[in-house]
């Protein structure tokens, strides 16, 4: 079980990184204005950077010969173990900056966590991140204060991203018999334990930004466990798998 | 100003300065932007320093058009972080016009309308996974035979923007040739896709360095000026000397039955592109021109109210600090 869960774990962390860096990966060329084609183009590589650690660690730990792209290529949509937030679709630049910024606060958060892992690749890979995910926090952050207490029309389209999106933040929160095996190993921390220092910086950020976060407790699950993803996922999967699906055992 | 700028007549110039002027390129003296120059010298820099900015910035789609389908982690990572390089490129190249008295903003209005090109190549397609290691390696690697000539131009901050930029398009051409290596000797499947990015990205690449010296209206001022420093069939021949033994070594078909080893010149000879297709491209008839330019102007019109937002936020932080004061 201990190296199941911690191959789940794995999972997690690396398939987030993964589903979020393609999604962000999705504007290339369509950004706003230049400064964020680079910096939205500079994400998705750390995220996809990120990736190659966290399910090349997986697949040795599952022990069955996967290397991280087969586990990202080769996986159907209910083996995946992202949060649903991930894989929500960009919408406007609003939605994605808000997206980035939600998931940002939790992976610093999470990141800083696991620096004190018991296990030394996990808290080396997480070492690692943490820097990155330090810079993504202060930018997506920035942006959503700048956007949200902006014109009357970027205020109002932040308003309307953190409503669509705040429904898939409590699932980042939810524990279950793999997050208690991770944490009696001391390789990573209650789920439920990261909220308090989350929603501080969220608050203080949203604040800043003039937006109000919903009062609604509600909050969509399934990504985490695989039991029900969206609709949206499939199709990702479609275009970033295809190739290896059409050419079986080809070498890129 | 810019506006202003175009329409200004040469002739008024001072003979004089002129004179000096061109001394100073003789010399081999970079011009600095704060330097006095002609004209007509400034506006071919705009004109030309800008659209290789607008080539970096288009020159982003045809490769994000396969970022989401790249086959490995690696293989995306380095597509994200080449695109990343374009992008970059771009900002130095508006950077570098910019000191010429023109804002970033009124090039790409100016691209927007139509009034301004991006490089030709750009406007073909990208069609299966080996066209991403062609753009590499033949469309860099044409691009790189050009930008190493320029990094000798005369103005300075082109100059030096060029250099920044050859070393960074080096590994954008290697890591191309690599790509497509894979694939040429892969499966029968992927040396095919090889060969027909080859077969369909040649012409337009060699296209790239612009029409005959015989041909090129904007040539031989540009040269005397030194903003050019080789002409364009100079240029040209020598991308296909280097690209010619590159396809033989990946064991593909020569895509041009015209290309031979000419022992006497000492270069291969090679057929010519078809010229009325790239004059159509240049015109906007190419097989990608219009969705290009409204991709990239959708983009600059849904992002408006990033932009306006970011500056009003900038407006309030400046006055708060203003009041504190």
């Amino acid at each position: 079980m201990a190296d199941n869960a911690l191959f789940q774990f794995l999972l997690r962390m690396g398939d987030n990184s993964l589903i979020l860096g393609h999604r962000v990966s999705e504007w290339c060329g369509h950004s706003p204005v230049l400064e964020e084609d680079i910096a939205l183009a500079n994400t998705a590589l750390d995220l996809i950077g990120q990736t190659q650690f966290w399910l090349g660690l997986a697949g040795e730990v599952e022990g069955k010969g996967r290397s991280a792209d087969d586990l990202a290529f080769l996986r159907d949509a209910w083996d995946y173990r992202n949060v649903l937030l991930c894989e929500l679709p960009n919408g406007d630049f609003g939605r994605t900056l808000m997206r980035q910024f939600l998931y940002d606060a939790w992976a610093s958060v999470m990141l800083g966590r696991l620096m004190t892992s018991s296990n030394e690749r996990v808290a080396a890979i997480a070492a690692k991140a943490s820097k990155e995910v330090a810079y993504h926090v202060e930018r997506s952050g920035d942006t959503v204060v700048g956007l949200g207490d902006g014109t009357e029309e970027s205020h109002a389209r932040m308003q309307a991203a953190l409503d669509y999106l705040w429904p898939y933040v409590g699932e980042m929160f939810d524990g279950d018999e793999v997050d208690a095996a991770m944490v009696k190993a001391g390789i990573a921390p209650d789920p439920a334990s990261l909220r308090e220092e989350y929603d501080a910086l969220v608050s203080k950020v949203l604040g800043q930004a003039t937006l109000t976060i919903p009062t609604d407790t509600f909050h969509h699950k399934g990504g985490r466990t695989g039991y029900m993803h969206t609709e949206h996922l499939g199709h990702l999967l479609c275009s970033m798998q295809w190739l290896q699906r059409a050419y079986p055992g080809a070498t890129w | 100003m810019y506006a202003q700028m175009i329409t200004a007549e040469a002739s008024d110039e001072d003979p004089k300065l002129l004179e000096e002027f061109q001394a100073r390129i003789d010399r081999d003296e970079k011009i600095e932007p704060k330097d006095w120059m002609p004209m007509a010298y400034r506006k071919t820099l705009i004109r030309q320093i800008g659209q290789h900015a607008h080539s970096e910035v288009v020159g982003q789609l045809p490769e994000g058009n396969w970022i989401t389908r790249a086959p490995t982690l690696e293989r995306k990572a380095i597509l994200l972080a080449k695109v990343q390089d374009e992008a970059g490129h771009g900002l130095y190249l508006y950077s570098a016009a910019e000191t010429l008295g023109v804002s970033r903003d009124e090039l790409v209005e100016l691209l927007h309308e139509g009034k301004m090109k991006y490089s030709s190549i750009f406007n073909y397609p990208t069609l299966n996974w080996a066209d991403i290691g062609a753009v590499g390696w033949l469309v860099d690697g044409a691009a790189i035979v050009n930008q190493v000539a320029l990094q000798r131009t005369s103005y300075g901050p082109y100059s030096r923007a060029m250099i920044r930029i050859c070393k960074e398009e080096s590994f954008h051409a290697r890591q191309g040739y690599h790509a497509i290596m894979q694939m040429a000797f892969g499966t029968p499947a992927q040396k095919a896709m090889a060969q027909d990015a080859v077969n369909r990205l040649w012409f337009p690449a060699i296209m790239m360095f612009g029409p005959s010296d015989s041909e090129s209206v904007h040539s031989e001022q540009s040269m005397t000026w030194k903003i050019k420093v080789r002409s364009n069939d100079d240029l040209r021949q020598q991308f296909v000397d280097q690209t010619i033994p590159q396809i033989e070594y990946l064991g593909l078909d020569l895509p041009d039955p015209g290309i031979k080893w000419n022992e006497e010149r000492g270069h291969y000879d090679y057929s010519d592109p078809d010229w009325t297709e790239f004059f159509n491209v240049i015109k906007g008839k190419g097989p990608c021109n219009v969705d290009r330019l409204n991709d990239r102007t959708n983009a600059w019109e849904d992002g408006a109210w990033v932009r306006d937002g970011l500056l009003a936020h900038g407006r309030k932080k400046a006055a708060a600090r203003t009041a504190a004061e």
